[in-house]
């Protein structure tokens, strides 16, 4: 039989298992206090907003689930793109091709986005919603072939890792608790969320319980927050790992990421605020804290840090020539 | 791959099914008696090498083990354009069985020498009076074949591709799904 150098990360796995427990844990959590404010107040006062809240979170979770495809192409006013269009087209597919064939893994469409950020994301929650984007500045780049390669590796091991589909899922009681948030306190600033509903006094114990909503919501919000950061960056570690395992090339990886994180750095901030809400599937963050404050960095950063990533790599590296 | 290594981020490399190459004599065959293509005696394995001391030596290794085994083959490494390596062997035009166990023991080396998830394809070649070039390339990942026949300036030649197909039928395991027919540029003996 033949031997398999593929060794897992158990290390990360454990973490990531870890974290996905701990977020379905807050949800559980979310709800059952939810529940139980419902029942204090008898279901009268904040019932409105909780309903409300978690109707239009439902909406926005099902809306951003089945459209992130559309939506990241229009907000990076990316063009799909086929291999007949130019000779740059007709080379990315060349290398896409090759790649999901050594993958073994349904080709997603290839799109390029004019933007001189040197970067590229995956997007679209199934194999055949999913889009490869790169930006023209990255195709423009010093990049050469191999780290060009890598970078759609990481990407294409996104796509096989149902990254947008999980993260959209896991985003979900975020989402919930930051419109409760906004609607209690709404609620308290207009008197009270159950207003017109019939036959309930709800002077008195209105204002307590939206506080309570309040308070509820902002603990899931800020805990949920920093797991789903957590959780991404498990998932970049992952993707990394997977491309270079993919390529066989960890070394490419490494430079393209040097490369690319040097140039975002370079670039002036006004420019990369505007592509912010995409940052979680990109393959550098655009956005950067000032400042060394490394560790709180850290903790909401959607990507490690540049040594971690790094680091991994030259492990990989390393346990591919033994 | 499986829900939770969805669910965990933790993809493995696909391995590469080797058997299916042997279909190809047979084929072989039926290609020359139903379209007059004849094999040219060239074949070719692409694989990604990787970085690092152990795969060299194992691509050693194999490049050592085809110029010792039979004395009318030769092997030719070359990397193409997009960075695969690709071995070609050459043998003697009617010994097509020989170039296939050849392709074969290239693969299983690599295989057992755990880069079996490196290969890429493997690519025949055929020829007749109308016909230039037929590729018949094999998909590892997939267990199975497709048809590339190139034209002039980088178009394809897609009516003769369907035709083979249809011809050689049920005697090779054809991929169904045409968007993994990629086009193979410049490969060695096409």
């Amino acid at each position: 039989m033949a031997k398999t150098r593929y060794a897992p990360d158990r290390g990360l796995t454990a973490r990531m298992t870890l974290t996905m427990l701990l977020l379905g844990l807050v949800f559980v959590a979310f709800i059952a206090a939810l529940v139980l404010v419902l029942r204090l107040g008898h279901y009268a006062s904040g019932s409105g907003i909780i309903f409300f809240a978690v109707l239009l979170g439902v909406a926005l979770g099902v809306g951003s689930f089945f459209y992130s495809d559309k939506i990241a192409l229009s907000t990076a006013r990316a063009v799909v793109v086929t291999p007949e269009d130019d000779p740059r087209a007709a080379r990315l597919h060349g290398i896409v091709d090759r790649l999901v064939a050594l993958a073994n893994m349904p080709k997603p469409r290839v799109a390029v986005a004019p933007s001189r950020m040197l970067n590229a994301f995956a997007t679209g929650r199934n194999s055949k919603t999913s889009v490869l984007v790169v930006t023209t500045g990255l195709l423009d780049s010093n990049l050469d072939d191999r780290e060009l390669e890598a970078v759609l590796a990481h990407e294409l091991s996104h796509v096989a890792h149902k990254d947008v589909a999980v993260m959209t899922i896991a985003s979900f009681i975020g989402i919930i608790a930051a419109l409760l948030i906004r609607f209690a306190f709404y609620g308290e600033l207009f008197g009270g969320g159950g207003r017109g509903r019939g036959g309930n006094n709800n002077n008195g114990g209105a204002i307590p319980i939206l506080l309570i909503v309040m308070v509820v919501g902002v603990v899931v919000y800020a805990v949920s927050f920093l797991l789903i950061r957590l959780l991404s960056r498990y998932r970049e570690l992952a993707a990394d790992r997977a491309g270079a395992l993919l390529t066989g090339q960890p070394s490419a990886l490494a430079s393209a990421l040097q490369k690319v994180s040097g140039s975002m750095n370079a670039i002036p901030t006004k420019d990369l605020r505007a592509a912010e809400p995409l940052n979680a599937f990109y393959f550098i963050p655009a956005f950067k804290a000032n400042g060394k404050e490394f560790s709180l960095n850290q903790l909401f950063s959607t990507h490690p840090s540049l040594e971690r990533r790094l680091r991994q790599l030259s492990e990989i590296s390393e346990q591919l020539s033994k | 791959m499986g829900f939770l290594d969805t669910i965990l981020g933790r993809s493995k490399p696909a391995q590469p099914n080797l058997d299916e190459l042997f279909s190809l004599p047979t084929a072989a065959v039926t290609l020359e008696a139903g379209m007059d293509l004849v094999p040219t005696g060239t074949g070719s394995v692409c694989f990604r090498a990787v970085e690092g001391k152990a795969f060299g030596d194992i691509e050693k290794d194999v490049r050592e083990l085809l110029n010792m085994g039979s004395g009318t083959a030769s092997v030719e490494v070359s990397t193409d354009s997009y960075g695969f390596t690709w071995l070609t062997c050459r043998h003697a035009k009617d010994d097509f069985e020989a170039l296939v166990t050849d392709l074969h023991a290239v693969n299983s080396s690599l295989a057992e020498g755990g880069f079996g998830p490196q290969l890429l394809c493997t690519l025949v070649s055929f020829t007749s009076d109308t016909v230039h070039r037929l590729g018949i390339v094999y998909l590892y990942k997939r267990g199975t074949f497709y048809p590339f026949v190139p034209k002039t300036g980088e178009q394809r030649d897609n009516f003769l591709e369907t035709r083979v197909r249809d011809e050689v039928g049920a005697d090779l395991k054809w991929e169904p799904d045409l968007t993994r027919w990629f086009a193979v540029w410049g490969a060695p003996g096409l």
